[in-house]
């Protein structure tokens, strides 16, 4: 589904990514992990067009995307639920909302992504003239997931969702990232708290310095020493 | 005695009447300043050649005899083009370069005298007379005259600001606007061409200063590539004196300073009438630094 080959993304002098290479399958979770600053969100960032990579290419259901801008590539179908939400703040839920589908014409697709998102979050329901400023973070996060799902995507991108909130909170995300991915959407997850990620994953990535080190299955990698050394916060007797 | 209080209150109310007349086209034009502020975090200072331009082009259709309504409805479309051009021609590439935002405050300062300067080739540098717009005599509202030139300014304006106001809240490209307006990354991900709704904005406040433009000349019944500098600067002031960003802060602020510079010049003598607005911007930023309705840490995202 998604295809990416050798991407090397710059931010002025600093060489950010330095070849990454990964692919993912329709209709599987795929998580990449990694310590802060390994260049989790820069891979995301490129995907989306957001940032530029300097070498390399990505292709989605067989077409090159590399040097499509954002709104082109959310209209070919990846969404990205970026890192610390983004939502509009002075904007309500229900607005917030209909920014996402904003790309598309289908009233009765769109009606049915809106009630898909109210039936996955009835939190979002409950306020939907509220701003989305005035939402807890918990809130904030699933507006910002519901808001990447009224894009109607087939892949959906989440970075860092756990950010910031409950272990309760998590626990219920991580439970409607599953659901989500059961109703059809593949997703790339990025996380910083890896075992949740792993425990969900089919599959995983493990960046080190804009580097892929390892790519194996989820349940392999967490079994793997290193990996657990380094991001399992395991402790090794 | 009964007379002469008689006297002052009409001249307070008729005074009070021209500073609304005056007010409600500076907050047309301060709406064009926080139009683009709003999205782009950038003082356009073209706005104020951007109005001339709308007049020039007013004079122009009325002079071809193309009837006033069709005349000022060719020049709000001309004049929106422009904005659109001055946003595709020379910010959108800034943008696109990630320059910093005084390369594009320098630039707008610039584009305002080549529109000056194209008015003056085009049209000459002299003043040049406009023809008095809907004149059918005067109304007594108060115990006081009224020209229905007047009335006619203050309504048009006033429903150009509510449908301004209705396209921003009641509609998709409307929301879009909002969108980036408070945040530009999360509106691109949300396929939001964000060029597209700048350059939409750049429309509506082309549109805007070409009515205000247009009322102005048919009010004092002259035009010059000159014109636009005092009202822009004025206009500006009131967009920060409101709160700039905020559209109903843009409007209250124009006609703060319509008003206030109107009772300076009757009462103060005329020499205060350019310096009033200023003096009132100065006082009202030293007690509320944002502005009358502006809200704390304004940030470009």
């Amino acid at each position: 589904m998604l295809k990416v080959t050798d991407i090397h993304t710059y931010y002025g002098n600093i060489h950010a990514l330095k070849g990454i290479t990964m692919e993912v399958h329709r209709g599987e979770i795929v998580t990449l992990i990694g310590s802060n600053g390994a260049g989790k969100s820069t891979t995301l960032s490129t995907i989306t067009g957001l940032v530029r990579s300097k070498m390399g290419s990505i292709f989605f259901e067989d077409k090159d995307i590399t040097s499509l801008s954002p709104d082109q590539i959310v209209k070919k179908g990846i969404s990205l639920t970026p890192e610390g939400r983004e939502v509009f703040p002075a904007l309500t839920v229900e607005e917030n909302l209909k920014l996402g589908a904003y790309i598309r014409k289908d009233k009765d697709g769109i009606q049915s992504s809106f009630d898909r998102v109210y039936e996955l979050f009835p939190r979002l329901h409950e306020r939907k003239k509220q701003t989305a400023g005035t939402l807890s973070g918990g809130e904030q996060q699933m507006l910002a997931i519901g808001r990447s799902l009224m894009t109607a995507p087939q892949l959906l991108m989440l970075d860092e969702p756990s950010l910031g909130l409950a272990p309760k909170l998590i626990e219920t995300i991580f439970e409607l990232i599953v659901s989500i991915n059961q109703q059809g959407t593949t997703i790339l997850l990025v996380e910083q708290n890896a075992n949740m990620a792993l425990s969900i994953a089919n599959r995983g990535y493990v960046l080190e310095t804009g580097k892929i080190i390892l790519c194996d299955d989820a349940r392999a990698l967490q079994e793997n020493d290193e990996v657990r050394k380094a991001y399992l916060g395991d402790i090794l007797h | 005695m009964v007379t002469k209080k008689r006297w002052g209150e009409r001249m307070v109310m008729e005074q009070l009447i021209n500073g609304l007349t005056i007010g409600i086209i500076y907050a047309l034009i301060a709406v064009g300043y926080s139009l683009v502020f709003g999205i782009l975090r950038l003082v356009n200072f073209s706005h104020g050649s951007v109005y001339a331009f709308g007049a020039h082009m007013s004079l122009l259709f009325i002079s071809m005899e193309f009837g006033i309504v069709p005349a000022i409805i060719a020049s709000m479309i001309f004049t929106g083009m422009l904005g659109i051009a001055i946003d595709k021609l020379s910010l959108e590439p800034l943008r696109m370069k990630g320059s910093k935002p005084i390369a594009a405050l320098i630039t707008t300062i610039g584009i305002s005298y080549i529109i000056q300067n194209m008015l003056m080739i085009v049209f000459g540098s002299e003043t040049k007379s406009f023809p008095r717009l809907f004149n059918y005599g005067t109304v007594r509202i108060f115990g006081v005259n009224v020209g229905s030139t007047q009335i006619a300014i203050f309504f048009i304006s006033l429903v150009l600001l509510v449908a301004l106001t209705a396209i921003i809240h009641y509609t998709k490209v409307g929301l879009a606007m909002r969108g980036v307006e408070q945040n530009a990354k999360a509106s691109y991900l949300m396929g939001i061409n964000v060029n597209r709704v700048v350059t939409f904005t750049f429309f509506l406040g082309g549109v805007s200063a070409a009515i205000a433009g247009t009322l102005v000349s048919g009010y004092y019944q002259m035009v010059s590539p000159g014109m636009g500098f005092m009202p822009g600067l004025k206009a500006f002031s009131a967009a920060v004196l409101g709160g700039i960003g905020i559209l109903y802060g843009s409007v209250i602020g124009g006609l703060v300073v319509g008003i206030s510079e109107t009772f300076a010049a009757t009462y103060l003598g005329g020499s205060y009438r350019d310096a009033v607005a200023f003096i009132i911007l100065i006082l009202v930023l030293l007690v509320r630094p944002n502005g009358l309705f502006g809200k704390k840490g304004i940030k470009k995202v």
